[in-house]
């Protein structure tokens, strides 16, 4: 099978003298590379300031990247220009951290919906409706909420809103940066299943990044773990769990909280 | 007879109410009684909703304007905190009881450097002379900051990482040394490497300056090997309480049962790469979807029966130290 994406040594350098840094020049990618196949995900965690955020924007063409390739299904995404490039970006859609945020808080849910899909001129106004009742019930949300303002929505219904827009262009890749983190427990386990779900009906392809590896072991196929932008470990996830091999893996493991941990902790006083 | 220690903080049958706009008032705490032992850590476990932020705001009488307390009393060292005046409240705020927020970018002063910024709150407090206050200061960043005090002390937030934020935020708690620090999600916005840095600065602080410590989350894994007690909150309500290993290790109301079976357990995966899905609650715990009448939790347990809907179980205790309000429980 062919990968949906292909990156290869993907570099991002920030010029030192307009960050407030010590250092001249900040490398916040340093030769990325890894490949994404079709309906499968790649979970990217990392601690603070390891790349994952700067990745998920060269990757949704929101940051120019200093060197390196971005192969999406044979175009590189670099070297596109931007009329050509303008054609390709509704394939890849991201998802940010606080729906609460990404989302325009004087628009009612409809118009959050529709407008992706006018701006796409594939539709009349009829086909917009319907189309937008359909991405709703993809999402486990009804056209009750249609005329809610973002405001009126908890956060899981919030979460569910900004992934039926992401869904909205027909998407093949979504990238998912910290999508489940603002979330309580239980609504994350919802929205995991939710994104579980649709990669099986839709064939979508995820890159989840996020600093739960907990969460990232279990939603995803592959695990890279990032470090002063690098990529220092990448393999399936059930071996990233048994068997880490860099440090930071380790590091990352030991400082995952967990219930099973507790359990355990109480059964040997 | 042995010394019976005396709680520092006894909070009974505490209600509290929020109106909106058309007047209607919504209840977001109902009953809630527990007690705090000096130098205990009571990790408090609630979702959205749950009223785990108002009752943290509750007990230093920060709620907002539409917000009142309705019934209870909260004795703070032997003081009812809600019949305090409001000198006596500002002899408690800050300086006996101290509050901590989750995000220590919005806490902080973002022009003034960190060190002004404990020596502040010392000196709001404590009327001492310029000599004594620096000095003060310089001990108290110590604390949380043992090998770089000083350049911390000159820096500003902008320059600081998150858990150094977080730090100064600690500092400017522990400054006037109170014996009680509420935390809501202190750790939230960290990642987990930091996230674990503080709660080893919280537990060393707790050994070092006696402190007892309500921790507000929402993510019971936190609590683990941390918290001594845990007290679950679910609309408002207990709904279990007890030793913090016991509840984790095994929890009895279907709430907290079903809250803890969705939250991901990485060693448990399959190994041949099989996905599966997660055991989610259904519904969600917004005030709109909470029943009337009844348990809270009916409308989504899995355990739920015709007496649920009909009236509200009680807290019942069903063993040395946990105890629970579900009817399952009831003899």
């Amino acid at each position: 099978m062919q990968p949906l994406l292909n990156v290869e040594n993907l570099v991002k350098r920030y010029d030192g003298k307009r960050l407030v840094a010590l250092q001249d020049e900040l490398s916040a990618l340093d030769g990325v590379s890894f490949s994404l196949f079709p309906a499968t995900t790649l979970a990217v965690v990392g601690e603070s300031g390891s790349g994952k955020s700067t990745l998920a924007l060269c990757l949704a063409c929101l940051e120019p990247p200093t060197a390196g390739c971005i192969w999406l299904e044979g175009k590189n995404l670099v070297a596109l220009g931007e009329a050509e490039r303008r054609k390709v970006r509704p394939q890849i859609q991201l998802i940010f951290q606080d729906p609460a945020n990404s989302l325009n808080p004087r628009w009612n849910v409809l118009e959050i919906l529709t407008e992706p899909l006018r701006l796409q001129g594939k539709f009349n106004s009829e086909g917009i409706e319907r189309r937008a009742s359909c991405l709703l019930e993809q999402v486990g949300l009804s056209m009750h909420i249609a005329t809610r303002s973002p405001a009126e929505l908890s956060g899981g219904q919030r979460q569910r809103l900004a992934i039926a827009r992401a869904l909205a262009p027909g998407p093949k890749l979504l990238i998912l940066d910290e999508a489940l983190s603002a979330l309580d427990c239980s609504v994350q386990a919802q929205i995991a299943n939710l994104l579980m779900e649709l990669q099986t009906s839709l064939g979508m392809t995820y890159l989840f990044i996020t600093h739960d590896l907990a969460m990232g072991v279990h939603i995803a196929d592959e695990i890279a773990v990032m470090h002063q932008g690098r990529i220092v470990e990448l393999g399936p996830a059930e071996k990233i769990v048994t068997s880490p091999h860099h440090e930071m893996t380790r590091q990352l493991l030991a400082a995952t909280p967990s219930i099973a941990q507790a359990t355990r902790l109480a059964r040997e006083p | 007879m042995g010394l019976e220690m005396t709680a520092l903080l006894a909070v009974q049958d505490l209600h509290v109410s929020y109106r909106s706009r058309g007047g209607i008032a919504f209840q977001a705490l109902t009953g809630v009684s527990f007690q705090l032992m000096p130098g205990e850590i009571l990790g408090v476990l609630g979702e959205s909703g749950s009223g785990k932020s108002t009752l943290a705001a509750s007990l230093l009488r920060l709620l907002p304007e539409h917000g009142q307390i309705t019934k209870g009393s909260v004795l703070f060292e032997g003081k009812d905190i809600l019949q305090a005046g409001s000198v006596e409240l500002q002899g408690i705020r800050g300086s006996r009881i101290s509050l901590i927020f989750q995000e220590p970018s919005l806490a902080l002063h973002p022009t003034m450097r960190a060190g002004e910024q404990v020596r502040q709150v010392l000196a709001a407090h404590e009327s001492l002379p310029k000599r004594v206050l620096k000095e003060k200061t310089r001990q108290v960043l110590a604390t949380v900051f043992p090998e770089e005090e000083g350049r911390i002390s000159h820096s500003y937030p902008h320059q600081l990482s998150g858990g150094q934020r977080q730090r100064v935020l600690i500092a400017q708690s522990i400054a006037c040394g109170p014996s009680l620090i509420i935390a809501d999600e202190p750790t939230a916005s960290l990642d987990p490497t930091t996230q674990m840095e503080i709660l080893g600065v919280f537990q060393s602080l707790r050994e070092k300056l006696d402190l007892a410590m309500i921790f507000i989350t929402h993510n019971p894994a936190l609590l683990a090997g941390f918290a001594d007690r845990v007290l679950v909150l679910y609309g408002g309500r207990i709904v279990e309480v007890g030793a913090a290993a016991t509840v984790l290790a095994s929890p009895q109301h279907p709430y907290t049962k079903a809250l803890f079976r969705s939250v991901p357990r990485p060693l448990e995966r399959p190994r041949n790469g099989e996905k599966v899905k997660l055991p989610a609650i259904p519904g969600d715990s917004l005030p709109s979807s909470l029943p009337s009448e009844g348990c809270p939790f009916e409308p989504r347990c899995a355990d739920r029966m015709d007496l649920c809907r009909k009236r509200e179980p009680e807290l019942i205790r069903i063993g040395g130290t946990q105890a629970v309000s579900c009817f399952k429980f009831e003899s």
